[in-house]
């Protein structure tokens, strides 16, 4: 019931634009259906960022019900009749893959906080793409880097069965460079007992596996119920383990080990006052990474748009972001030649806080300054 | 019939006024909202044909959408690239061949998916559609070389000789000369004697059969018929969006054609074009003021389906009057 | 072979799982006629009530009996605001109106529970495993699963073959007309079949709640192969629903668990793996297409 009251309330606050005279942002996101959580992170995390860097702005936010036709016509209005002139917010690469050409022949920047397909990062990179997040590839080696640090030599990989899942577990092997037994479970799979069986079947060294969202919950329930948490250690990449996730699994969760381009304990400025700033305005949702790759972008962006002046001069905008002069929640950060992160990688164990829920503790940093494999590709 | 004519082409007239209206207004995006409105509008005809007409509900249509768009992704794909599908067919993005070459292709999907489930009925013949088209979600989704379930894209729309696609009205108009083609032949083939004897096995196929009729051929003719408007429909749509991906045949798209049709009004002709109009500009519309959209569209679909008998095409002649 | 074993028994938990589903859906199919795509919406229902009864309360039990109240209210909701007016129209009529409660129970769930998938862990009683086999310990919740739809199963049994109600029940999915006209209240019997439906729906969520994610459109996925379970069985047929939810919920487990497998033997690991899960996600559709080119009727019709 609270719930539903602070909803009405944050509704009837967006009626009223508060920042009238700034800026507008485009702000297409996934709010509707069972991924609805990660846009409203990246929407939050996004208006926090840009409150911090001092800028003057307005934040045009809509649905794009994880559908490419609808993001489209979104795209299209905020472009053409809104004369919105920069565009972030995108979950998931099949909705960024129709919207992103549509911003860029618009003449208009995209500045990507989390979706970052490999099309968009190879030979048809782009001067108005920008992307903050990661690109997908490297989520997956920095765990396959994890295992390979924690001396383990035998694994099995597990992913979905679909493109992302199967980069996954290359991603994976390419730094891992033990013997990996692969097993692609069911793109709508919410039971997992066969694969659990398996696993103890195979009894390897280490389990890697990449489920986001929901599928991650069920997967880590079902893998503490299975007896397995405590007999074969489990490495996890940033989408499997997010606060949201790990709020839904709970004590299931403690003892395994995730790896990450940032974490809620960083001993940055920044990151300190991302982490207050999002208690005080959100106390009872955890404060995930996507959150965290949209307030990077909303420094980014403030700091952009101050520095060119606002949207007027879009070369000049453009140039403002290349340049990339903000202090990032991760520490370091610097574009590469396709204009996606170059960034450290780390090392994180999930452990129980005083009343035994599951937190994300930093060890070390296990990569340094990486950026993509398509970066090689793309000539600007 | 003189009058159907008269409101026929005011219709299409309006219609093409839409890219200035807009221009007119400031209210520019309303060129693709109706465009995509128009495509959707054709995929839900083609459902209807055999849905209203031929009383075949097949819950896997938006498999043939989504192969007729794949096919142009494909070829695209290939043109860009300078390599050729399997080895053998090159690439290309003509217009005028990308769209036969989808439109047959869907069309031979439809045939061996018809022939199959043709063989059951009633909800059996439901639930098997629904399997086929799982069956190409699937494989689709597992395609590396196109994108896999990231889809893909295709840089630039087809190029028709004579004509700048590059323009959004231009586009438009050839999206609208679609529709209405696709609109007047649906008119013929409903009421032509392949179009009676499909009504006529929805009434009663036994009699059909009695009468020596091969119904089976029938029903595989028209639903063949029907996969391949939908198949059109979906090569429009990729050169409208310039983007494929295997969302365009999940289940869910199946039902959301099947909702535009019943909505609409099953068996009419004008029926999944008014449904799929509403729907669309409805989500849409309704997602600028609230992210809680669904809830208003959910509450008004079952108004509607609660207050009329037939859908909005009833509702529309029950206010116009009994003719 | 105590893979085998393993994999039989995951098999099991899934089926029963889908029977539950299976046999409200099959019931309300069978007598009243009506294609209720939102069953998997009252999944949800029971799924989200118990778990936030328990996160409130700390009980499971107490989140059990919620989860169920909430999905009968429900049931009972939309068969008498919704359903009801219904009955004589097209099925196509009844599929809009049903798609439309699923918009409706979604989004009120994002309004109500907000975005986030609810935390919901298993019963103290049963969160350890039991050795049933020597060198195979099994989750005693899943065992737990298995015995209440078990439970069910019997105790449906019994109410359809041996009380005044059932006997209804069964006369109104072979000939729906009749039981009209010999004088039964029939609006009477058509509330308390969906609320039972609903119920079942809401029991099988609460089972399923600790194992998978309580997220919003939970239902929306199950709901499928739960379709598939009622056309194999037969539409009507309970006895049908928990014949093909078992071997269904067989057939997936070990599709999945050995194919890939077997596919290995004959080609190269990676490639086998890929094809092996592509081919057994499609397996219950593949089966469900075979047993209706054999029986067209699926294997336990109840009407002639």
């Amino acid at each position: 019931m609270k719930r539903l009251l602070t909803t009405a309330s944050l509704l009837a606050a967006m009626a009223v634009p508060a920042f009238a005279d700034g800026t507008k942002i485009g702000v297409i996101t996934t709010l509707s259906g069972p991924a609805g959580y990660l846009g409203e992170q990246i929407r939050d995390g996004l208006a926090l960022g840009l409150d911090a860097s001092g800028a003057a702005y307005e934040l045009v936010v809509e649905d794009d019900g994880r559908d490419p036709n609808t993001g489209v016509q979104v795209a299209d209005r905020m472009l053409n009749e809104e004369g919105i002139k920069l565009l972030t917010g995108i979950v998931f690469s099949n909705v960024s893959g129709a919207v992103v050409p549509e911003a860029l022949d618009a003449g208009a920047i995209y500045v990507s906080p989390n979706a970052a397909p490999s099309g968009l990062a190879g030979a048809k990179c782009h001067p108005n793409y920008f992307v903050v997040s990661w690109q997908n590839d490297s989520l997956h080696e920095a765990s396959g880097a994890a295992a390979k640090k924690l001396g383990y030599t035998t694994a099995v990989a597990l992913a979905p069965n679909y493109q992302a899942g199967k980069d996954a577990i290359e991603g994976f092997k390419r730094e891992f460079g033990g013997e990996v037994t692969e097993i692609y479970t069911g793109v709508e799979q919410s039971d997992f007992a066969g694969e659990m069986a398996q696993i103890r079947d195979k009894a390897p060294q280490v389990v890697f596996q990449f489920h986001p969202g929901g599928q991650g919950i069920a997967f880590l329930k079902q893998y503490q119920q299975s007896g397995l948490l405590g007999t074969i250690p489990m490495v996890l990449s940033e989408p499997s383990y997010d606060g949201v996730i790990l709020k839904a699994v709970g004590p299931a969760a403690v003892g395994l080990t995730g790896t990450t381009h940032w974490n809620a304990d960083f001993d940055n400025e920044a990151s300190k006052a991302m982490v207050a700033a999002w208690t005080a305005a959100h106390p009872d949702v955890p404060l995930t990474t996507y959150a965290q790759q949209a307030y990077d972008t909303g420094l980014l962006i403030g700091a952009a748009l101050q520095k060119a002046g606002g949207d007027g001069d879009i070369a000049a905008l453009q140039a403002a972001i290349k340049s990339a002069e903000f202090t990032s929640t991760r520490g370091s950060f610097a574009f590469g030649p396709n204009q996606h992160p170059v960034q450290d990688w780390y090392l994180t164990a999930i452990e129980a806080d005083a009343a035994g829920n599951p937190v994300i503790v930093t060890k070390e940093k296990i990569r340094e300054a990486v950026g993509d494999v398509y970066a090689a590709d793309c000539k600007m | 019939m003189k009058r159907e004519h008269l409101i026929l082409l005011a219709v299409f007239l309006l219609l093409a006024l839409v890219p200035y209206a807009a221009e007119l207004t400031g209210q520019t995006s309303w060129t693709r909202l109706v465009g995509q409105a128009l495509i959707y509008g054709m995929a839900a005809a083609s459902l209807n044909f055999i849905l209203g007409y031929g009383g075949m509900v097949s819950f896997g249509h938006a498999a043939f959408f989504g192969i007729g768009g794949y096919v142009v992704g494909i070829l695209y794909h290939h043109f860009d690239a300078g390599t050729s599908f399997l080895g053998l067919i090159p690439g290309t993005d003509q217009m005028l061949i990308t769209l036969p070459a989808a439109v047959i292709v869907a069309g031979l999907a439809a045939a061996l998916v018809g022939a199959m489930s043709l063989r059951t009925g009633g909800v059996q013949f439901i639930m098997i559609t629904l399997a086929f088209a799982q069956m190409f979600f699937f494989l689709f989704i597992s395609l590396k070389t196109y994108g896999g379930e990231d889809g893909i894209m295709v840089r630039r729309t087809n190029s028709l000789p004579g004509l700048d696609m590059k323009n959004k009205a231009t586009l438009y108009w050839v999206v609208l000369c679609f529709a209405a083609a696709y609109y007047l032949f649906l008119r013929r083939l409903v009421q032509s004697s392949f179009g009676q004897i499909i009504a006529g096995i929805r009434q009663n196929e036994r009699r059909m059969a009695a009468m020596g009729i091969s119904t089976y051929r029938y029903k595989l003719a028209a639903f063949v018929l029907s996969g391949m408007g939908a198949g059109l429909a979906g090569a429009l749509m990729v050169n409208f969006l310039r983007f494929a991906s295997p969302d365009m045949m999940h289940w869910s798209r199946s039902g959301e054609l099947m909702i535009m049709v019943i909505l609409g009004g099953v068996g009419t002709l004008a029926g999944p074009f008014i449904g799929a109009g509403v729907l669309f500009t409805l989500e849409t519309t309704l997602a600028r003021y609230t992210e809680h959209w669904m809830l208003p569209v959910g509450i008004l679909l079952l108004i509607v389906v609660l207050t009329t008998r037939g859908g909005l095409m009833a509702l529309i002649r029950r206010l116009g009057g009994k003719r | 072979m105590i893979l085998l074993f393993e994999q039989l028994l995951n098999g099991l938990q899934y089926g029963v799982t889908l029977f539950l589903l299976a046999a409200g859906l099959t019931l309300i199919f069978g007598i009243m006629g009506v294609i209720n795509l939102a069953h998997g919406a009252l999944y949800m229902v029971g799924a989200f009530a118990a778990s936030w009864v328990a996160i409130q309360t700390g009980s499971f039990w107490g989140g059990l009996l919620s989860g169920l109240a909430a999905s009968a209210i429900a049931g009972v909701a939309v068969e008498l605001g919704v359903m009801r007016r219904l009955y004589a129209r097209d099925h196509l009529d009844q599929v809009l109106a049903t798609f439309a409660l699923i918009l409706i129970f979604n989004q009120s769930t994002v309004l109500i529970f907000g975005r986030q998938p609810l935390f919901t862990s298993v019963p103290d009683v049963f969160s350890g495993s039991v050795e049933i086999l020597p060198g195979l310990p099994y989750p005693t919740y899943r065992l737990f699963v298995i015995a209440v739809g078990l439970a069910v199963a019997l105790g449906l049994y019994l109410l359809i073959n041996k009380t005044r109600v059932g006997m209804l029940v069964r006369a109104g999915a072979t000939n729906r007309q009749m039981v009209r006209a010999l004088g039964v209240n029939i609006q009477g019997l058509y509330t308390a079949v969906f609320a039972l439906g609903a119920l079942l729906a809401g029991l099988a969520g609460v089972m399923a709640s600790p194992i998978v994610s309580v997220q919003v459109g939970m239902g929306d996925e199950i709901i499928l192969a739960t379709f598939v379970v009622v056309v194999i069985g037969g539409v009507g047929s309970v006895k049908g629903a928990f014949v093909a939810g078992i071997v269904l919920g067989m057939f997936d487990t070990m599709l999945r668990a050995f194919l890939p497998g077997l596919l290995q033997q004959v080609m190269p690991g990676p490639e086998a793996q890929a094809l092996g899960v592509g081919v057994s996600s499609m397996g219950i559709y593949l089966m469900m297409a075979l047993v209706l080119l054999v029986r067209p009727r699926g294997l336990f019709a109840a009407r002639g």
